[in-house]
């Protein structure tokens, strides 16, 4: 219980920043909008429907993928002004409290864009999901969890590096790979209802167990990278 | 230092020959002597070399992982250890990217001239780029960070490099299987006539030692680099320690 109330004090001072200078979000927000106008005048999704079901799950997650990535970078900085990334290695807490309370803000951040993203999404693109759209309530979280929970760590794991803000999306992609695989497809699977339940269930297993592994891996490697000199 | 004794040395050129010996003969056996492919012809000729080093890009990327895992072990404990274990890293993931880049490669020669398209987007080929993309990422890793952490960072994406590779593989099987069989799949391998026997295991045997030869070479230079650090280290230490007087 005490690693918990570390963890939530490092999510409350992740939010209030986020809160006080709204950076994240509203970078995230404005680039996936921009990515989404800008496949939008590639495709022309209205007049080709059925294309545009097939596609838009991968250009959903692309655009929340780059979005993504803008912000967790930031994340970071922002620890390392006035050294405060120093202080947070001296400090008694586990190291792996700052690395989950940070993984769910960033968390929370990604899943207010997509909460304003999906809406502006069904609207350019002309929507029409042909299954079950509630499953999306599911693939969506869990996918946003493993892009969020690996970058978060590889955002870390680059901040002292020269090129930083290059060094993320070169780690972050190869590793991710399997993941986006498993939600662009459970994400068509969903709007085109080509695959049955069965094979989306299987996706979505793939992307949970994804999830687990990966964020096992995290918080045991945090400590590691936090002190890696 | 150990290598500049002359018995490495010797046994490194006697190795460097044997090497060049085996694969001498694999590649008589593989061009003039086995006949060539009933279907493919004299462009089936290839499959000596590309299968051979496809199964070898699949083994550095274990000794990569393997050293890894020493590095973060006697990273505390024995610092001297864990140099030598990170050089070993470094060595493996290196000749990782070259075996497997030289099979991306034949295959996509190979798949020209049988299928007719350079690339498919079919299980092995996708796991096999995707192994790729992870090491190269790992090598861009370790030119970016800064000197003083990128040995333990990269350990650390080696680590996650090994969970991902199972997972890529296991989702991609998965993803393929659903949708109908590739038709073009039909390569050599399923079952090897006798006449190709010899030069298959000749030139797995020529590509191995190969391989291991470049990686202990490969590590032998970046074993000097380290050492030459230290010594330059150490001299900056012991000249900022006289100037005072």
């Amino acid at each position: 219980m005490n690693y918990l109330r570390h963890v939530l004090d490092h999510l409350r001072k992740d939010l209030r920043l986020e809160w006080r200078s709204r950076d994240s979000i509203n970078g995230m927000l404005f680039f996936a909008l921009l990515v989404v106008v800008v496949f939008g005048l590639a495709f022309d999704p209205t007049s080709y429907p059925t294309t545009t079901r097939q596609i838009s799950g991968g250009i959903l997650w692309v655009a929340l993928l780059f979005a993504s990535i803008t912000a967790l970078n930031q994340s970071w900085a922002r620890e390392l002004r006035n050294q405060v990334l120093e202080a947070q290695r001296m400090a008694p807490s586990p190291a792996s409290a700052l690395f989950l309370g940070k993984a769910i803000a960033n968390m929370l951040f990604v899943l207010v864009v997509e909460a304003v993203l999906a809406p502006i999404f069904i609207v350019f693109f002309n929507l029409h999901a042909l299954g079950n759209l509630w499953l999306l309530t599911l693939i969506l979280p869990l996918g946003t969890w493993a892009l969020v929970v690996n970058g978060t760590f590889f955002a870390a794991l680059g901040l002292r590096a020269r090129n930083r803000e290059l060094l993320l999306p070169l780690l972050l992609l190869p590793i991710s790979l399997p993941a986006l695989l498993a939600m662009v497809q459970a994400t068509t699977g969903v709007l085109t209802a080509d695959l049955d339940s069965i094979q989306i269930g299987i996706w979505i297993k793939q992307l949970a167990g994804y999830d687990i592994i990966f964020t096992t891996i995290c918080i045991l490697l945090f400590e590691t990278v936090l002190n890696a000199e | 230092m150990e290598q500049h004794t002359p018995t490495p040395r010797n046994i490194a050129w006697l190795w460097f020959g044997i090497a060049i010996a085996v694969l001498a003969v694999g590649f008589r056996e593989a061009i003039f002597l086995t006949p060539a492919d009933a279907a493919q012809g004299d462009v089936g000729r290839i499959f000596y070399y590309h299968v051979p080093i496809a199964m070898l890009c699949l083994l550095f990327p274990y000794l990569n992982f393997a050293a890894s895992l020493a590095y973060l072990f006697w990273r505390r404990r024995d610092p001297l250890k864990a140099l030598t274990a990170d050089a070993f890293a470094l060595a493996s993931a290196e000749v990782a990217v070259v075996y497997t880049s030289i099979t991306l490669l034949s295959g996509m020669i190979w798949g020209r001239a049988a299928w007719g398209i350079w690339w498919a987007w079919d299980p092995r080929l996708t796991s096999v780029l995707l192994l790729w993309l992870l090491y190269v990422s790992y090598l861009m890793l370790r030119r970016f960070s800064s000197t003083g952490q990128s040995q333990t960072l990269a350990a650390v994406l080696s680590v996650f490099a090994a969970v991902d590779v199972p997972i890529v593989y296991m989702s991609i099987r998965w993803w393929r299987t659903q949708h109908p069989a590739p038709v073009f799949f039909g390569g050599p391998g399923a079952g090897m006539d006798k006449s190709m026997l010899p030069a298959f295991f000749w030139n797995l045997a020529g590509w191995g030692i190969w391989g291991i030869f470049v990686l202990l070479f490969r590590f032998a230079l970046e074993r000097r680099r380290q050492l030459a650090e230290q010594e330059h280290a150490l001299q900056t230490i012991e000249a900022s320690l006289e100037i005072p007087q």
